[in-house]
């Protein structure tokens, strides 16, 4: 109950505080534009003209349809990366070769920012789902492969000693040891892909002309509109917030209670 | 004849001097034998070599008359860190060997929780490790290499990591245990008292190898004050201390 209470004051305050900021927001925007003339109207987005496009976009389910559109792309294109990268943070696990090896290269390629993908990906692709997707694989799963393969190696040695000691073969050491030991570092190497995944998949929706948050965005500047610019920005950003919450805080959670961690 | 090891030598790459030197040794069926020796003599790699963990260099080791290639579940091992699996509570620590051995659920929990209760620690079954003491944990690592009735149980410096109080109790605990279940043991320690409470016989080792052998003939149990008890504690004492100076 009591726990409770802290958490609902800690969520009141916030609220304030970011009631405050959307406040000062406005004003700027009445001193800045309406009283000075500082700022030119269409250069300079407000709350209210953010509400407004928001009702527009919302009246014709075009919001709605890019969002549907692009978490539907971004998990997608996730999905596969975490499948990849996994394996791959396996192989490079696994065989000395590849670790000494293959390693440094994957961690090189993965420092290369997610929208450099997109020429290429256009040029194998088109300007299709396909392209952005691909796009979102590149610049996630490099990431996930290197914390796939730091999680297995930072599980402690002595419990693959006991296993051994135990009878266990090397499939049930990886299903049975190596899995569940890795979970809590893969987890938060998971996330981190999604995160990469997100961003990477907004440059992708940004450079091509598939329906999506991406293209709603870019809509906006065709149009000489900031406030529908500025409303997408914020979607983009509550998604990514939203899903880390959901998904990842849970299951962290999860695995971390039942460990004492 | 359980356990045999001959003329058993063990190098490292990367250093030039012998961590083993020709070790010789035969524990029966049923015995109980303790290794001391001050630290960097090579007990356990010793151990590491009987549990299959690592390979000799040269001389072999033969369980039942079969050479030991790897690790099994017939030399079962207890770490000086209770190696307990943190992703599982206590009973499915304890079964983890017996579901690895592929036998059926039920019977493994039968298994499991009479190990339990003879370690007393029956109504934790369902604790989370992170709960329980290190004393506890202990207790539930060798609940755990109990269950697979393993040929020989091999046990590194398994109290050593506990406070006094507790490993004293742990050690009768386990002789207690030993007397019921007559398992045989090897078991590490540097404590020269911990190894004449509990052995059979009490192998000292030192850099070069194994310096003596000394049968304890004392009646079970046993009183850490008894006089003769006393008198063994010194006579392996000054033999470990012996080669220290020398």
């Amino acid at each position: 109950m009591k726990k409770r209470d802290v958490l609902r004051t800690k969520f009141v305050s916030e609220l304030i505080f970011l009631g405050g900021v959307i406040l000062l927001w406005q004003m700027l925007y009445v001193i800045g534009v309406d009283v000075l003339s500082i700022w030119k109207p269409y250069a300079m987005p407000s709350p209210t003209g953010v509400v407004k496009s928001l009702c527009l976009l919302l009246a014709d389910a075009s919001l709605v349809k890019a969002v549907g559109y692009s978490v539907l792309r971004g998990v997608s294109g996730y999905m596969i990366s975490v499948v990849l990268g996994c394996f791959l943070g396996f192989l490079m696990n696994h065989f000395d070769y590849l670790h000494r090896n293959l390693r440094p290269l994957v961690m090189g390629v993965q420092t290369l920012p997610s929208v450099c993908w997109v020429p290429f990906s256009i040029l194998w692709f088109g300007l299709t789902q396909q392209a952005i997707i691909f796009v979102v694989v590149m610049g996630s799963a490099f990431s996930m492969a290197i914390a796939a393969d730091n999680a297995i190696h930072n599980v402690p040695k002595i419990y693959k000693k006991a296993a051994l000691t135990m009878g266990a073969n090397s499939r049930q050491i990886y299903r049975e040891v190596i899995l569940p030991a890795s979970l809590p570092e893969l987890v938060s190497g998971l996330k981190q892909g999604w995160s990469f995944a997100w961003r990477a998949l907004m440059s992708g929706e940004v450079m091509t002309t598939c329906i999506g948050l991406g293209q709603t965005l870019i809509e906006g500047r065709n149009l000489a509109d900031i406030n529908q610019v500025m409303l997408v920005m914020i979607v983009i950003v509550l998604i990514g917030i939203l899903i880390d919450q959901i998904v990842f805080r849970k299951l962290e959670r999860y695995i971390y209670q039942k460990r004492g961690l | 004849m359980s356990l045999v090891l001959k003329n058993v030598s063990k190098v490292f790459e990367d250093s030039k001097e012998d961590v083993l030197n020709e070790i010789n040794l035969e524990i029966e069926k049923g015995e109980f034998v303790c290794v001391v020796g001050r630290s960097g003599c090579g007990k356990s790699t010793l151990l590491n070599l009987i549990a299959g963990l690592e390979k000799p260099t040269e001389g072999e080791i033969l369980l039942n008359s079969c050479p030991v290639t790897g690790p099994g579940s017939d030399r079962i091992v207890m770490f000086q860190e209770h190696a307990l699996f943190p992703w599982l509570n206590v009973i499915q620590n304890v079964e983890f060997g017996m579901k690895i051995a592929g036998i059926p659920q039920k019977e493994r929990e039968e298994r499991a929780l009479s190990n339990l209760r003879m370690v007393g620690l029956e109504e934790y079954k369902d604790y989370a490790i992170h709960q329980l003491s290190g004393g506890m944990r202990q207790r539930v690592a060798l609940a755990r290499a109990l269950t697979l009735d393993s040929e020989i149980l091999l046990m590194d410096e398994p109290f050593s990591a506990l406070d006094k109080q507790t490993s004293n109790r742990l050690r009768e605990e386990l002789q207690e245990i030993w007397v019921k279940t007559k398992r045989t043991v090897l078991f590490i320690t540097h404590s020269v008292e911990e190894a004449v409470y509990l052995a059979d016989r009490v192998v000292v080792m030192s850099p070069a190898g194994i310096t003596d052998i000394v049968s304890v003939e004392l009646e079970r149990p046993r009183y850490v004050y008894d006089e003769r008890f006393v008198e063994y504690r010194h006579k392996i004492l000054e033999k470990v201390e012996e080669k220290v100076y020398r």
